[in-house]
């Protein structure tokens, strides 16, 4: 089983977790930039925080063979502090980098003024940028958020195939597939979804543009729900190409359309030529 | 290598019209570079310039891009700004470069990196650049980090025996831990001590 998880937070997982994400068959991450728990107060700490996902980040994947690319944006949350809104006009010189394969995660938290321009502004640097969306769906009022948050991608000229709406369920899948958008969905320890729930929501709608994730973070949480939610659909019948599709192919193709994805093999110890490295150090 | 090496080996690259495109903006606009230095090498591709080469052609276009910057200034913003592959090919021009003295912050920011291939690439020729002191801790933290020795450039002439002191300090440690020196760092000690104990030739 090969795994291409297309959304997890790797800057709060531990060396551990690469090492048993590796050996249960993760072989690619996206992961995209959102809030870290601790609010940030100004641009100079997102400078940062994305130079490490397209630098530092991406090095420290490659130690176990996995190859990590990001997508970055200002996240709904901290759209809302004014302090933050900087962000916006430092995005476009990060837009351009080749570890970049969307924007994202955009979206809604509490679906605020703030954020519907945050969110606006940054469907359109998608489209300038010729990239992919990523957009996060609302944990509080969810059903309402997405019929908004669809409204908006519709009303910003955003081909709906080069959009992953995420963090569904069984209440708004339906509205998602409908809209030509992709289906994103969290699997979660307690919340969001389940490996068995979403083995039905596949048996329901099919394996076409779906994108199964763990968001795994700083939270309860667990990265090797991918995984599992693969053996879940083998030990329900589906054949290993059902689960090759949804859990490696779908990503690819879906994050494939920013023309950036590079999925060369990682060797543990290569990134740079002829030579192991790191250790550890004495 | 010099940058006329690296445009007549251009010649050949698919590429090219790009970069002849990328190089006259940059020259009508040199505000116009940032953009242009990060797409260089999903334009250019990674494929080695001419056989047996370690440039790519996108690090070699990288390095054509800086050398239209007039100001050292703008090189150093576009290694802060750049991702880790922009930082490489940004240390991998500074000894082509009209630069002076002004990259010599760059080395220091690499050098204090976990990435091994910054710390590897902070020690190539424009490391001659380096005072003493910041050169032997970058050395002896290749050993410490496993990078092997032979991307150090000039080692065998600038190895002095404060070198060799720090070496054998962490052959110590490591000897205490139960833990191995690399070979390529014990050869280099073995050729310092050696030519310590015995009279140099005049």
């Amino acid at each position: 089983m090969r795994i291409f998880d297309p959304h997890i937070h790797m800057t709060s997982r531990t060396t551990d977790d690469y090492r048993a994400m590796a050996a249960g068959g993760v072989q690619a991450v996206v992961e995209p930039a959102f809030w870290l728990g601790q609010p940030r107060t100004n641009p100079g700490s997102f400078a940062d925080y994305f130079d490490s996902l397209i630098g530092w980040e991406p090095y420290r994947a490659a130690q176990f063979g996995i190859r990590h690319h990001a997508t970055l944006a200002l996240n709904p949350k901290e759209a809302n502090d004014p302090r933050c809104r900087g962000v916006l006009d430092l995005l476009p010189r990060y837009l351009d980098k080749d570890g970049v394969v969307a924007v994202g995660e955009i979206g809604y938290d509490a679906m605020t003024p703030a954020e519907d321009e945050a969110f606006a502004a940054q469907l359109a640097l998608a489209v300038e940028y010729e990239l992919p969306a990523l957009v996060h769906t609302p944990h509080r009022d969810k059903a309402a958020g997405t019929r908004r948050t669809l409204d908006v991608v519709a009303e910003s000229g955003i081909e709906p195939g080069r959009v992953a709406v995420d963090h569904l369920n069984e209440v708004t899948v339906a509205l998602v597939r409908d809209s030509g958008c992709w289906m994103g969905f969290s699997i979660y320890p307690e919340t969001k979804m389940s490996p068995p729930r979403m083995v039905e929501i596949i048996k329901a709608y099919g394996t076409e543009r779906i994108l199964v994730n763990s968001a795994a973070d700083w939270g309860h949480s667990d990265p090797l729900l991918t995984v599992a939610t693969g053996r879940a659909l083998l030990a329900a019948g589906f054949t290993a190409d059902d689960v090759d599709r949804v859990l490696w192919r779908n990503p690819v193709e879906f994050y494939g359309q920013s023309g950036r994805l590079d999925l060369s093999a990682t060797t543990p110890g290569d990134s740079f030529a002829g030579s192991s490295l790191a250790r550890g150090g004495s | 290598m010099t940058l006329d090496d690296l445009r007549a080996a251009f010649r050949a690259v698919p590429g090219k019209p790009w970069l002849d495109d990328a190089l006259a903006r940059v020259r009508a606009d040199p505000d116009a570079a940032g953009p242009l230095f990060a797409r260089a090498e999903r334009k250019l591709g990674r494929a080695p310039l001419a056989d047996g080469s370690a440039w790519t052609a996108g690090r070699a276009g990288r390095a054509l891009l800086l050398a239209e910057l007039a100001e050292p200034e703008r090189i150093v913003t576009l290694y802060h700004q750049g991702d880790a592959a922009e930082r490489l090919a940004v240390l991998a021009a500074l000894p082509l470069l009209a630069i002076g003295d002004a990259g010599v912050p760059l080395l220091h920011d690499a050098l204090r990196t976990n990435d091994t291939r910054l710390v590897a690439a902070a020690l190539g020729p424009y490391a001659a650049h380096l005072d003493a002191a910041a050169w032997r801790q970058g050395v002896v933290k290749c050993v410490f980090m496993g990078i092997p020795l032979s991307v150090v450039h000039r080692l065998d002439d600038r190895a002095d025996t404060q070198l060799a002191a720090m070496l054998t300090a962490l052959a110590t440690e490591r000897a205490a831990a139960g833990r191995r020196m690399p070979q390529d760092a014990l050869a280099l000690l073995n050729r310092l001590t050696v030519a310590n104990s015995s009279p140099k030739q005049a």
